[in-house]
């Protein structure tokens, strides 16, 4: 894990707070705000949610806006898909990504598509949020990283943060937005601690953040794998190669411009995903680089992924299988020729 | 316990079974009141409607006017007609494919109906939906829905946003009840027994009703369903009270669900109605129908929503000769209209592809990666 915090210098008062903390505190100023927002999902209330995320918020909102539900992804996805079409702005709280699948129909087939199918006359202010992402020696079913398969959908918007400050800032603007939002968290980072904002902070969905800045090689990543990549930037930097890191934020929209940017000054690019490389964000990014960018380019892009794999549990398999450092670094290397 | 009233089970052919014993006590006790004779008429007139509208759909789609997947309501408009008389028009309904009858009855525009299935700009979705998909905002229509069964989650969903704004937000008590159709074919979806207990769990006003017509496109309720005979056991294993009713009569439609979705109104609780039907046609316009002999249509015929009604209008003294002509006349004429204006309203325009993808106009689709098709045009 990173134990790089980053601090927004055009933000003053912050504090240092962790993960689950920013994300919470972005739910309650929103429902504080805006009666029609409202959590559900599995132990959210009286446990005070599975990880946390949740704690205090039964205490403060009431069971009626702060709703426990069976295990019962598929149904209670369906009826806050059915609320948001009237209107109501719910947030629903899926334990892990993992068990989305169950709730594919509603939260691909509806959510997205209401708007367009209707011909703009209902639309689905919602958001879908949880843990995703391996590293957890949680074995291969619980281990998702649906951005691979989600991102592919039309319809729907998916934030994706790498920080506690934008895990705030992110939450915030993903509740307001009129549109279907998929929030990919990590329970990787949950303990993470940063210096988080007060009051409302809103990070604008399509602006990718230059983490770190460098001149041979842009790395493009989003989520927790953009901590490999400081990481790995500062392994880097030891043997002068000086990366810019690019923390897209949110996958779509994708900010391609940025990308562009950073590219053309770099003339290098590495993305890194942890989702599967077959039809993914990164492969995603990869193409639309090539494309735009095909005279600037001195080599191909190059990816690093997770292994294309079933997610495995022992620990020294499971951290080879992510896009580490390690393997960040070899891809850098590579991609400039010094490997 | 009786049903709340007797569908023609004593005759030779009986797609449904007989019901149980457990079937929740009757809604409506005692004696019914006669319904208005204009109001009867009315609903002889929205099921004329419906029935004519549906011959006609089944001619333009022979004519390759309509497209995709066209299911066809003919035998179940009681059902339509008798529900959207018994709710009021603010309480939101959401139902599965066969869906052209409902969005006729909630008082959408023949036109409206027609141009959407035949792709058209004026279509109620602006061809975006199709058949399948009706959608109508100034009736609280929130679909038609293609997926069997899904429609039901969200029906709950939608009783849940009426109670919680009503409760929550406005701090009076509920005064809306959601309305959520669904097949006897949809009755094996998982989403349906997870709403179904999520209903009964949080309270929520939702009458779900199954039109049980007794086959799941080509499978009989008793070779894909436990307990078909007696569906509303599957409601209350969920704490959910059931009833069963005459699909077929649209008097016992109406006067069951008058006193159905008030107790739901009243209790803020669902319900589930077993509303046994029979489907004229077959499943889609591709269904030979092979799976079901003459003799159990043309007996199932005899029990005709319309014919019923009008027996009843007649016996009455309350409908004659000349008014059921004008009546059919009218109707005829209104449907060609439809057909017509729906031949006339333009294809959507291309721009249509990328509308109503997002809110915004366009979406977060920006700089580069705006779609080729609208790079250097103007997005208006």
């Amino acid at each position: 894990m990173s134990t790089v915090t980053v601090i927004d210098p055009t933000v003053t008062a912050t504090r240092e707070i962790e993960f689950r903390d920013a994300l919470r505190e972005a739910m309650s100023q929103e429902m504080r705000r805006d009666p029609r927002v409202f959590l559900l999902g599995e132990e959210v209330a009286q446990y005070n949610g599975a990880y946390k995320v949740s704690k205090g918020m039964l205490d403060e909102f009431g069971p009626r806006r702060i709703i426990d539900t069976p295990i019962s992804e598929s149904g209670f996805a369906g009826m806050a898909i059915g609320a948001a079409m009237m209107g109501l702005r719910p947030i629903v709280e899926f334990m892990s990504w993992s068990f989305s699948l169950v709730a594919a129909d509603p939260i691909l087939n509806n959510a997205p598509k209401m708007l367009y199918m209707s011909g703009g006359q209902f639309g689905c202010p919602i958001v879908f949020r949880g843990n995703d992402g391996a590293g957890g020696q949680l074995g291969s079913t619980h281990s998702w990283c649906v951005e691979g398969l989600f991102s592919n959908v039309p319809g729907l918007k998916m934030a994706i943060p790498s920080c506690p400050e934008d895990a705030k800032g992110l939450m915030t603007t993903a509740i307001r937005d009129d549109d279907p939002v998929f929030f990919l968290e990590s329970e990787r980072m949950l303990g993470m601690k940063g210096h988080v904002p007060d009051g409302d902070y809103l990070i604008p969905f399509g602006q990718a953040k230059v983490r770190r800045e460098g001149t041979d090689c842009t790395l493009v990543s989003f989520g927790r794998p953009v901590n490999f990549c400081l990481d790995a930037a500062a392994e880097l930097a030891k043997e002068g190669i000086s990366c810019e890191v690019l923390d897209m934020r949110t996958i779509r929209p994708l900010d391609i411009d940025s990308i562009v940017r950073s590219v053309r000054k770099t003339n290098y690019c590495v993305v890194v995903d942890q989702s599967w490389s077959f039809g993914s964000p990164g492969s995603e990014v990869a193409s639309q680089v090539h494309q735009h960018c095909f005279d600037d380019l001195d080599n191909f892009v190059h990816r690093v992924h997770s292994a294309d794999v079933p997610t495995p549990y022992a620990f020294n398999l499971e951290q080879e299988y992510l896009p580490n450092a390690r393997r960040i670094c070899e891809a850098v290397r590579s991609c400039l020729y010094r490997a | 316990m009786s049903m709340l009233s007797e569908p023609s089970t004593s005759t030779a052919f009986d797609v449904h079974g007989k019901p149980g014993e457990r079937t929740s006590a009757p809604a409506t006790t005692g004696r019914r009141d006669l319904v208005d004779p204009a109001r009867c008429r009315q609903w002889l007139r929205d099921m004329l409607m419906i029935r004519e509208f549906e011959n006609r759909c089944m001619q333009q789609y022979q004519d390759k006017k309509i497209g995709g997947f066209c299911h066809i309501y003919i035998g179940q408009e009681a059902i339509a007609v008798g529900c959207t008389a018994a709710v009021r028009p603010n309480d939101p309904i959401v139902t599965a494919y066969r869906d052209h009858g409902h969005a006729l009855a909630r008082g959408m525009a023949a036109r409206h109906c027609m141009a959407e299935m035949f792709g058209k700009i004026g279509g109620c979705a602006k061809g975006k939906g199709g058949s399948m998909h009706m959608f109508d905002r100034e009736h609280h229509l929130y679909g038609g829905h293609g997926i069997v069964g899904a429609q039901i989650p969200l029906g709950v969903g939608l009783a849940f946003a009426c109670k919680y704004t009503d409760e929550v937000i406005d701090g009076r008590p509920n005064s809306r009840v959601a309305l959520a159709f669904l097949g006897d074919g949809a009755l094996n979806q998982g989403a349906i027994h997870e709403a179904m207990n999520l209903a009964g769990l949080l309270d929520i006003p939702c009458v779900i009703i199954c039109e049980n017509n007794g086959y799941s496109m080509g499978t009989s309720i008793h070779r894909g369903t436990t307990m078909g005979h007696d569906i509303i056991s599957k409601a209350i294993g969920y704490g959910i009270d059931g009833y069963v009713v005459d699909g077929m009569d649209v008097l016992s439609v109406y006067h069951d669900m008058s006193a159905i979705v008030e107790k739901c109104r009243r209790e803020s609780r669902p319900a589930f109605v077993d509303m046994r039907c029979y489907r004229f046609k077959g499943h889609s316009m591709s269904d030979p129908r092979k799976y079901r002999t003459p003799e159990e249509e043309n007996q199932y015929a005899s029990d005709d929503p319309i014919g019923q009604l009008k027996l009843h209008l007649e016996e009455r003294g309350e409908l004659t000769e000349a008014v059921l002509k004008e009546m059919q006349k009218e109707i005829r004429e209104e449907v060609r209209e439809s057909i017509a204006w729906a031949e006339a309203s333009p294809e959507p325009p291309m721009s249509e592809l990328y509308h109503d993808v997002f809110v915004e106009p366009h979406g977060p689709f920006n700089g580069t990666s705006l779609p080729q098709m609208l790079q250097g045009k103007d997005l208006r």
